[in-house]
Formats: C-alpha cells, sequence, structure tokens
C-alpha cells in the first residue's frame, strides 16, 4: 500500500502575534524524503509537531494516507519520531528502548523479538544492546533513537534536527547513513533542518520556510539553480549569493558598461535586483562582458579558492560583492579588479515583491507557492 | 612519581575539614557514646542517683517492659501510617503543581505554608480541631448529620492516633511535594512526548517514566521522613502527650518521661540506645537502596 501524508492550509497561532505556521499545504509520498528547510524559529518543528498530534493546529489538517488525523491523539496517528534531544528512556536499555513502543502497543513479544533482530542487524548495534543510553556516545544515541522509529514501521517519519548534536565529521558520516536507511523504508519521511548542506544531500525535495510561510516546494537542484524568491536565494547556498539594485532602461538592466536584456518575464522596471552567486561571478577577461570595477578589501583562503570581496562604488552607497576566485590570481588587498556577471547565471528577482522573474533558461513549470508576502529581506 | 599538588592538596582538605569533625565528635559521638556507657548502669531516685554497675540489667528489663514495646508499636503504626500517606499525597500535589495553569505560583506558595509553620503551633491549632466540644471537626460533622453527639477524638486512643497521624500528613506533606516537584521538573518533557507518539496512556507513562526517574527524590522523601516520623515527639507532646492511656505514646515521649520524669538515666539510656540502633538500621536499609534507585535513574546500572 502507498503511503502518504498531506498538510492541507495548516495553520498554528500561539497567541496574537506569534503565528509559526501560515497556511502550509504539502503532500509527501512513499519513498519520497522531504525536508522542512528555514532560519532558526521560522516554525519548522511547530510543523512537525503539528504532523504528531504534539500540537493542536489552529485550522486546516493533517491527512496521513486520505485519512484526516487532525483530530486523532498522537498515539492513533501510527507516526515516529526522532527528537531533536533523541528522548531516550536514561533508565531503559537500549534493547528496551527501541522495544517500549512496541510493547506499548501490545506487539506479540515473538514479532517484537524479530523486528529487534532486523533492526540491530541493519544498524549494527548488537554490542550496546544491554546498555543504557548514559552509557553511549552521542551517535551510538542518535542510532538508537532511529531504530527506536523503525522497528516501528510507522505511516510517516518524523525527524527533528537529528544530527544538530553531532560534531561535523560525525554528521556527515551519519547523513550519509540516513539517507541510505531511510531511502529503503518506502515511507514518507519529514525531516526539519535548519542546516542547507543537511536538506540538499538528504532530500528528494524541499521546502524552504520563512516566517511561517513556505517559499519553496522543489528538488533541491532546482531550489538551487531556479530560486523563487530572493529569500530563498539568499538562504540557499554558501558562501551567499551577491544581490545588486541596478537601474533598467528599456528592457536592459545596466551593468558597467554593458547593458543586459532583461528576461521576458519582466515588465518594463526602472530597477530590478540582480543576484548571482559568488561561484559565478569571475575576473573579467574581455572589455566585452558586463562588468563592475572594485577594490578589493578581504580575502578569505577556502583552500583551492579565495572568497574575495570586492566594493564597488555605484551611485550611492558602495555595495559589497563577493567572488570566488582560483588562488593562481594572486590579488592583493586594495588592488583594483573587473568582477564579470555572466548574463546566464544571472537571477532576477522584482524590487519591491522579491519574486523571481523567469528566464528563458528556467524550467517551464516552477511550482513556487504564490504565497510568497513580503518575503524579501533587505 | 609524587603528585605532589594533589597530596598538598589533601592536607588542606583534612586541615579543613578538622573544626567540623571536631563539633561533629562533640554534639554527636560523645552524646552518644556518653548514652551508650550509662545505659549498663542503674542511675535514678533509688540510689540517688549514683550510678551502680548493672551490666545488661536494663536491656533485660526493656525486653520484658510492656510499655517500652507498646510506643515501639505506636511508633511503627505512626511512621509507617504518616510515611506512606504523605509519599502517596505529595506525589499527587507534586503532579499537580507541575501542570502548567494560571496562578501555579501562588497556589506553590500556599502549598508550602503548613510545613513552613512552627510544629507546636499547628499541634495547637490540631488540638482544637478535633476538640470534642468546640472542634470544627465534629461541628461539621452534626451539622452534616453524619453524627449525633460529639466524637471525643482525643480521648479514645484509636481515634486520637488517627488525629496525630491526620495533623502531621497535614503538615508534612507540603515537603513531600516539593521536594517531588523537583524531580518531577527535571524530568525532560520529550519522554512523555515520545511516550504519546507510542501511544501510551498517561497512567502507563507515569509507570514507566515518572515513577522511575523519580525515585531518587522518593527514597530521599522516605529516608529523611523515616528519620523525623520515628523521632516524633513535639506534635505528640502537645496534642496528646501521649495519651490516652498511652494510645499516642511514642518512644520518644517514653524517653522523654523516663529521664526528666522518672529521672531514671541508666534505663533512658539504654532506650535511647535501642532507639538510635533501630533508626540507623533503618536508615542503612533506605540509604541502600537510595543508591541503588540513584544509579538505575542515571542510567549507571
Ligand atoms: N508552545 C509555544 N507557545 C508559544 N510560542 C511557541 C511555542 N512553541 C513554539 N513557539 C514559537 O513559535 C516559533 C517557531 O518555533 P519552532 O517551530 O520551534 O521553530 P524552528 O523552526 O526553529 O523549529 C518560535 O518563535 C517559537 O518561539
Ligand atoms: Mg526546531
Amino acid at each position: 500500500m502507498d503511503k502518504k501524508l498531506e498538510l492541507v492550509d495548516l495553520r498554528k497561532q500561539f497567541n496574537a502575534k506569534v503565528v509559526p505556521v501560515k497556511n502550509v499545504s504539502l503532500s509527501v509520498g512513499s519513498g519520497e524524503f522531504l525536508t522542512l528547510l528555514g532560519p532558526s524559529g521560522c516554525g519548522k518543528s511547530t510543523i512537525l509537531r503539528l504532523i504528531a498530534g504534539l500540537e493542536q493546529p489552529t485550522s486546516g489538517q493533517v491527512l496521513i494516507n486520505g485519512k484526516d488525523v487532525s483530530r486523532l491523539s498522537p498515539g492513533d496517528r501510527n507516526i515516529a519520531m526522532v527528537f531533536q534531544s533523541y528522548a531516550l528512556y536514561p533508565h531503559m536499555t537500549v534493547r528496551e528502548n527501541i522495544a517500549s513502543g512496541l510493547k506499548l502497543r501490545k506487539t506479540p513479544s515473538g514479532e517484537i523479538q524479530t523486528r529487534i533482530q532486523d533492526v540491530t542487524d541493519f544498524l549494527g548495534l548488537h554490542d550496546l544492546m544491554d546498555r543504557k543510553p548514559g552509557q553511549l556516545s552521542g551517535g551510538q544515541r542518535q542510532r538508537v533513537a532511529v531504530a527506536r522509529t523503525l522497528v516501528r514501521r510507522p505511516d510517516v517519519f518524523l525527524l527533528d534536527e537529528p544530527l544538530s548534536n553531532l560534531d561535523a565529521l560525525l554528521r556527515e558520516h551519519v547523513r550519509a547513513e540516513l539517507k541510505q536507511l531511510f531511502g529503503t523504508q518506502n515511507t514518507p519521511v519529514v525531516y526539519v533542518t535548519h542546516d542547507q548542506t543537511e536538506a540538499m544531500t538528504l532530500s528528494t525535495r524541499v521546502a524552504v520556510l520563512n516566517n511561517g510561510y513556505l517559499q519553496q516546494l522543489d528538488a533541491p537542484e532546482r531550489i538551487y539553480m531556479e530560486p523563487a524568491n530572493r529569500f530563498v536565494a539568499g538562504f540557499i547556498g554558501s558562501p551567499q549569493m551577491n544581490f545588486l539594485q541596478v537601474p533598467c532602461e528599456s528592457r536592459r538592466a545596466i551593468v558597467g558598461n554593458h547593458p543586459i536584456p532583461l528576461p521576458r518575464g519582466a515588465n518594463m522596471p526602472t530597477e530590478i535586483t540582480l543576484g548571482i552567486r559568488p561561484e559565478h561571478v569571475h575576473l573579467a577577461q574581455s572589455d566585452h562582458e558586463p562588468a563592475l570595477d572594485g577594490q578589493v578589501f578581504l580575502i578569505e583562503n577556502l583552500g583551492m579558492h579565495n572568497l574575495v570581496s570586492v566594493r564597488i562604488q555605484g551611485q550611492g552607497e558602495p555595495i559589497t560583492v563577493r567572488a570566488i576566485v582560483g588562488i593562481e590570481h594572486r590579488l592583493a588587498i586594495d588592488s583594483t579588479v573587473r568582477l564579470a556577471f555572466p548574463p546566464e547565471s544571472i537571477h532576477w528577482f522584482d524590487v519591491s515583491t522579491g519574486d523571481r522573474i523567469q528566464t528563458a533558461s528556467d524550467s517551464t513549470s516552477v511550482v513556487s507557492p504564490s504565497v510568497t508576502p513580503t518575503s524579501v529581506t533587505s | 612519581m609524587v603528585d605532589y599538588v594533589r597530596a598538598q592538596e589533601r592536607r588542606t582538605g583534612w586541615f579543613l575539614t578538622i573544626p567540623a569533625l571536631l563539633v561533629l565528635a562533640l554534639v554527636f559521638a560523645y552524646p552518644i557514646l556518653r548514652a551508650f556507657w550509662q545505659s549498663f548502669f542503674t542511675i535514678n531516685l533509688g540510689n540517688q542517683l549514683t550510678p551502680a554497675f548493672n551490666g545488661l540489667g536494663n536491656y533485660i528489663r526493656m525486653a520484658q517492659d510492656g510499655r517500652f514495646w507498646n510506643t515501639l508499636w505506636n511508633t511503627t503504626i505512626f511512621t509507617v501510617a504518616t510515611v506512606s500517606l504523605e509519599l502517596v499525597l505529595g506525589m499527587g500535589i507534586a503532579l499537580v503543581l507541575n501542570q502548567s495553569f494560571k496562578g501555579r505560583g501562588i497556589v506553590r506558595t500556599i502549598a508550602i505554608l503548613p510545613w513552613a509553620l512552627p510544629t507546636a503551633l499547628i499541634a495547637l491549632a490540631w488540638t482544637w480541631i478535633f476538640n470534642d466540644q468546640y472542634g470544627v471537626v465534629n461541628d461539621l460533622l452534626l451539622r452534616l448529620g453524619l453524627i449525633s453527639t460529639g466524637i471525643n477524638w482525643l480521648g479514645d486512643p484509636t481515634l486520637a492516633m488517627i488525629s496525630v497521624i491526620i495533623a502531621d500528613v497535614w503538615k508534612t506533606t507540603p515537603f513531600i511535594s516539593i521536594l517531588l516537584l523537583a524531580g518531577l521538573q527535571s524530568i525532560p518533557g520529550d519522554l512523555y512526548e515520545a511516550q504519546a507518539i507510542d501511544g501510551a496512556s498517561p497512567w502507563q507513562s507515569f509507570r514507566q517514566v515518572t515513577l522511575p526517574l523519580l525515585l531518587p527524590q522518593i527514597v530521599i522523601a522516605l529516608l529523611f521522613r523515616l528519620a523525623q516520623a520515628f523521632g516524633i515527639f513535639d506534635l505528640i507532646s502537645v496534642m496528646t502527650g501521649g495519651g490516652p492511656g498511652g494510645g499516642t505514646e511514642t518512644v520518644s515521649l517514653y524517653i522523654y518521661s523516663t529521664v526528666m520524669r522518672y529521672l531514671d538515666f541508666g534505663y533512658g539510656a539504654a532506650l535511647v540506645v535501642v532507639t538510635f540502633l533501630l533508626l540507623v538500621l533503618v536508615v542503612a536499609i533506605a540509604t541502600f537502596f537510595l543508591n541503588r534507585s540513584r544509579k538505575r535513574a542515571s542510567g549507571a546500572v
């Protein structure tokens, strides 16, 4: 049977001021790994808790396999969750921790044995089964928490920042493991993180959230290649995308001496926001490309490359543009450079709404939600 | 290699502990050892308080002393009844206070008031509450038509015991509940959320999470209360003076009478020694369980 989780117009209001989830709709199918990605406090955990039934929605519905579970208690929803703190029972052994959910559901003990056996084989937990959580390392605890959800064979997996308590090296390792693990489950997975690398590497689809609003719901590569608005563009990708407000004249954006034709989607703006990722900005090779002159004021070594911050004198305040430049270009602080902006790598955004303006190279169906009110962060 | 720093620290440590050890020896070890010594002598009005060696005479007398066994029985009843009632009620109150509701701060403050009041005052108040002529208990029961004539609460051995137990429970339950509340607040909330997701009922969560994780606090409360209840003196002394007919006389009251009223110092000392050893035994057993439960709750075992 195919499993499915749907959120319909889900809204949560804690009080007059705090509305961390604002009319979010989405659906996750069998074998899909959906990541809720957004800055801290944007409502990711609240969405997860609404799905789990730990919070009641103010309006909207949660559907599991087509059935409205909004009024059901958490125990009746057949979901399993990995908490950020793992929430392991400190007084129980690993085996008891893993078995606890099954025991509560009155699973026959033979069945419990086989399922635990499967999961311990799968995760290699054999040596840990008789220990208590206090005697485990962070990574081991995390595996036990995952094992506890896997044995349940639920209709939906929920994971709230399960890697945030691990150190960087271990995180990378466990990330890869999680991807394999949940890839085999054929069950909807909703994963919460504020870490874009996790979102990009793990997910089949990413839901970018800000301020309680769904900003974009797309495959990871699309989120990166065609960000739906300025917020997504700025949030995804590291180092952050450069944004320049440039004047327009007769459907051309003026960048230095080289006007760039605006995409078809644009009306006749007098100004437009140009976005370009640092990895796409390069040192100008000729006079025949759109480029701007500026002064280097900061050089950060990234190994093979330098991240160079350049101050460009515009009409008003000077703006900063960052570019990734190979270390073979021996740039010095205060030297003058000419930065080129290849037109095919430019993202265009509406100055007032921050929404993406489609370009010819965009895939035809950009399914970004229409609700993106004032997502522009300047 | 000799660890000079460690050795020096140890020396400083001893140096700093000596005053405390001296005080302990003076106020704790000396009286007990002296009582132990005195318990082998007859020192009473019969011999003008001149100590006369008596061997185990006092202890043999104790074994045959019906009043002693009666007080020991009373003490045990009082201890078991108050400690178990206080634990159950204290747990209930702690669970309620652990919920978030409007005015929780005020309710918490009010809840601890009975414990903050002096025992003698409370005992006096309860004496009046249980008074057969003017007491509020009888008044209420009469008004409700449950009884036709006032009950002489403090005049009947069984009722008097029930009365002092009620008074002690009223006074000490807040202490237990505050102690347990502190324990409850240290249990992470997401354990309960994990339970809820797994479909546990509140009672199952209480059994599987609250109780085992609260065990250290429960045992501490038990330890405190066992020791306190076993030595109960002030409350009963004021409310009934051990009466009627020795119906509420506890070991402490008996010791007090023996020494202060009958001036029988030798026998009193023997009583003290036996009570002391009994108490040490009870506390040792409780401590054993405390350590085990603590280790278990922290996941070390
Ligand atoms: N029970 C609650 N009562 C009031 N406000 C809450 C509650 N839970 C969360 N919030 C608020 O909702 C917002 C979103 O929280 P959360 O969903 O935890 O964010 P995150 O995206 O970091 O997981 C935060 O501003 C938080 O303070
Ligand atoms: Mg969160």
